[in-house]
């Protein structure tokens, strides 16, 4: 049926390897992950810490695969009319009155034209269906329960049944990304269909590469620092230990200031680009020196 | 080696004996990913396994534990979880009938008014028949559903015109449109989040809370969430979802590593926080502690977690037993650590103290409002 994406890219490493080239590094399991998702046509579950690089990761999947992205936010409350079609209403109205005030006369003929799939508006998940994509369903964690259950129905067979109109199929399934930050369990039956795989956060190493790699503006020497200060920050019991896209954020605020260097002068003043809590700001503010003071084994 | 097949099933065999949700449906999805890889690497094996058997980061552990045992050549053991300790209630010889004159036997009191004065007595005080018909009563208390408004549009009499209802109306009627049909946010159960202290000195109570948290669980199972604290915390809202009232209690005992231990609450309500509490799970929720607050562990860390806690819920509840005891002052550190932080402080001794609990839970206000002077600054107010 399917005959999976990318055929042309034969190993976990190959993949590993374009999303490298777009500045997206990737690690020995995330990019088996990937593979297999591509390759097997499921969806890919991932959940980790917020700013770990679980949305970054589809931009760049639909990158390289050189399609678009089609991006659903999950919210409490959203239901079927904001996440797969929704009848565009005033048009059918219109329609109707001008078929009207022309004296049209068959009414079942009518009543087929009103629901054609011109008056069909499609959200995020029949456009899925309708275009090659990456897809990326974000924070499921966030949609209700009763979300999840039809999110599972166009997951399975990748088809939306419309009841005035038939089943609508995807010619390409999309690439599925699904991430969650775990503020409840998932129900397995979904989990069941998908791959799942932990998004930690990355090594000393991979990090100041990221740093590297994301803005070149940064010497070696500050992307270092940088990379330090956060790994001490993640082991500091904080209410929000701080993720990649505060590393990063962190280090364009440096730029912007032209420091060359993470002293606690520079430090200070930027703190609120990677600690966004009162408390946490407050606790570090206080230790500052230490936590920036170059470790024995050199930087 | 091995028939690959062989192995695939057996591996995730042995990961299910261990604890991981690796039903034969996955194991088949791990034969269909070898396909794709190198079955003699053992980096493709173990991701690719990994990604399909794997579905929490809880698994992660024990399956790089599984693994390594399984294709190290050693067969992995399957026992993980510790024996199961079903009871806990602890029968306290009960006080002889009063009045110790010549009466041979008590005047027959009426079902009606004998279920009335068991439902003042003190739960740690009562024989196992009697125990047993609270439980029943347990069981059968039913919270009324506290609400707070969902973003889900609901066809309503007023509110905002609902296109798609109105315009299926007018197709029906020809076209004419006779009528605006309206929709307007509906209601969903406000969550409920139980943290019941299972520490040596609650011990007489554990049970009859636990019981009463299952009571919720069967209620609203989508909208509550279960955890014990002692010496860890233990998620036991899995456990509580099982029908039976009994059989909820011994699946949770099952999986209570710490029955009867000490008390950290406040590293334990710091671990609820971190793990669950700040994502999301307290949030706007009714928080419930069940705990007679005797914190062996630092109180200005409580403090500054129920403070924490404090912001995240809607209201928080604080249940002790000891409460309903005569004479009860809030003397112990954590006791008096926690208290500027409630809102609600109730007794929790007595099926009485479980209905009034339940009453708070439904958005009421316990009789005689926050009781003991403890509601929080600036919210009593808020308490519709």
């Amino acid at each position: 049926m399917m005959t999976g994406w990318a055929p042309g890219v034969e190993s976990p490493a190959a993949l590993g390897s374009l999303l490298d080239r777009r500045a997206y590094l990737a690690d020995e399991g995330l990019a088996t992950a990937c593979f297999l998702a591509l390759r097997m046509g499921r969806p890919l579950f991932l959940e980790g810490e917020a700013g770990v690089g679980k949305t970054e990761l589809a931009k760049t999947l639909a990158a390289v695969l050189e399609v678009p992205l089609i991006r659903l936010q999950c919210h409490e409350g959203l239901d079927a009319s904001q996440a797969l079609y929704d009848w565009d209403f005033p048009r059918q109205i219109l329609h109707l009155k001008a078929a009207e005030s022309a004296g049209a006369g068959d009414v079942a003929e009518l009543e087929a034209e009103l629901y054609d799939r011109r008056f069909l508006i499609a959200r995020p998940l029949l456009r899925a269906l309708e275009t090659e994509c990456v897809l990326l369903v974000d924070e499921i964690d966030r949609a209700d329960d009763e979300f999840e259950a039809f999110l599972l129905e166009v997951l399975s067979d990748f088809s939306i049944s419309v009841p005035e109109l038939g089943t609508i199929r995807a010619r390409t399934p999309p690439a599925v990304v699904i991430t969650s930050n775990r503020t409840r369990e998932v129900h397995d039956a979904l989990k069941r269909r998908c791959l799942y795989h932990w998004l930690d956060h990355p090594s000393y190493e991979r990090e100041v590469e990221i740093i590297r790699r994301r803005l070149p503006a940064a010497s070696e020497r500050l992307a270092g620092r940088v990379a330090r200060a956060v790994r001490a920050l993640r082991t500091e019991d904080l209410l929000k230990p701080p993720g990649v896209a505060e590393t990063l954020d962190w280090t364009e605020a440096l730029l912007a200031l032209g420091a060359r260097d993470l002293d606690p002068a520079a430090a200070a003043l930027t703190l609120g680009a990677v600690l966004k809590h009162r408390e946490d700001q407050d606790r570090i503010r206080r230790s500052l020196g230490a936590l920036l003071a170059p470790s024995p084994n050199g930087s | 080696m091995r028939d690959f097949v062989e192995t695939a099933v057996g591996f995730a065999r042995t990961l299910r004996a261990a604890g991981v949700a690796a039903d034969p449906e996955r194991a088949h999805t791990l034969m269909a990913a070898l396909e794709h890889l190198d079955v003699l690497d053992a980096r493709d094996v173990y991701w690719a396994g990994r990604v399909t058997l794997c579905s929490r980061r809880d698994d992660l552990a024990v399956y790089d534990r599984v693994f390594a045992a399984y294709f190290g050549g050693e067969r992995a053991g399957p026992a993980r979880r510790p024996p199961a300790r079903v009871t806990v209630t602890r029968r306290v010889a009960e006080p002889g009938p009063g009045g110790a004159g010549g009466r041979r036997e008590r005047p027959v009191a009426s079902t009606a008014s004998r279920a009335e004065v068991l439902r003042r007595r003190d739960v740690s005080r009562l024989t196992a028949a009697e125990r047993d018909q609270v439980n029943r009563m347990i069981a059968l208390l039913a919270a009324g559903r506290a609400e707070r408004p969902s973003r889900r549009l609901r066809p309503a009499r007023r509110g905002r015109p609902d296109p798609a209802r109105t315009v299926r109306e007018a197709l029906r009627r020809g076209g004419e449109i006779t009528a605006v049909r309206r929709r307007a946010p509906g209601s969903r159960a406000r969550r409920a989040v139980l943290i019941v202290d299972v520490s040596g000195s609650m011990a007489p109570y554990a049970d009859a809370l636990l019981r009463l948290a299952h009571a919720v669980v069967r209620r609203e199972p989508r909208a509550t969430e279960v955890f014990t604290v002692g010496t860890r915390l233990t998620r036991i809202t899995g456990e509580l979802r099982t029908r039976d009232p009994d059989a909820a209690m011994a699946a949770a005992s099952a999986a209570i590593p710490d029955w009867s231990g000490g008390t950290r609450l406040g590293e334990e309500l710091k671990e609820f926080l971190d793990a669950f509490g700040q994502r999301g799970t307290a949030r706007g929720a009714f928080v419930v502690i069940a705990s007679d607050g005797w914190e062996r562990g630092d109180t200005a860390r409580l403090s500054r977690e129920m403070a924490r806690l404090s912001r995240l819920a809607y209201r928080v509840i604080w249940v002790n037993p000891h409460k309903g005891h005569a004479g009860y002052e809030p003397l112990t550190a954590g006791m008096r650590a926690a208290l500027p932080h409630v809102d609600h402080f109730v007794a929790g001794h007595s099926l009485a103290a479980y209905e009034e609990l339940a009453e708070v839970l439904a958005g009421g206000e316990p009789p005689g409002g926050a009781r003991g002077s403890t509601s929080r600054r600036g919210r009593s107010g808020l308490v519709g």
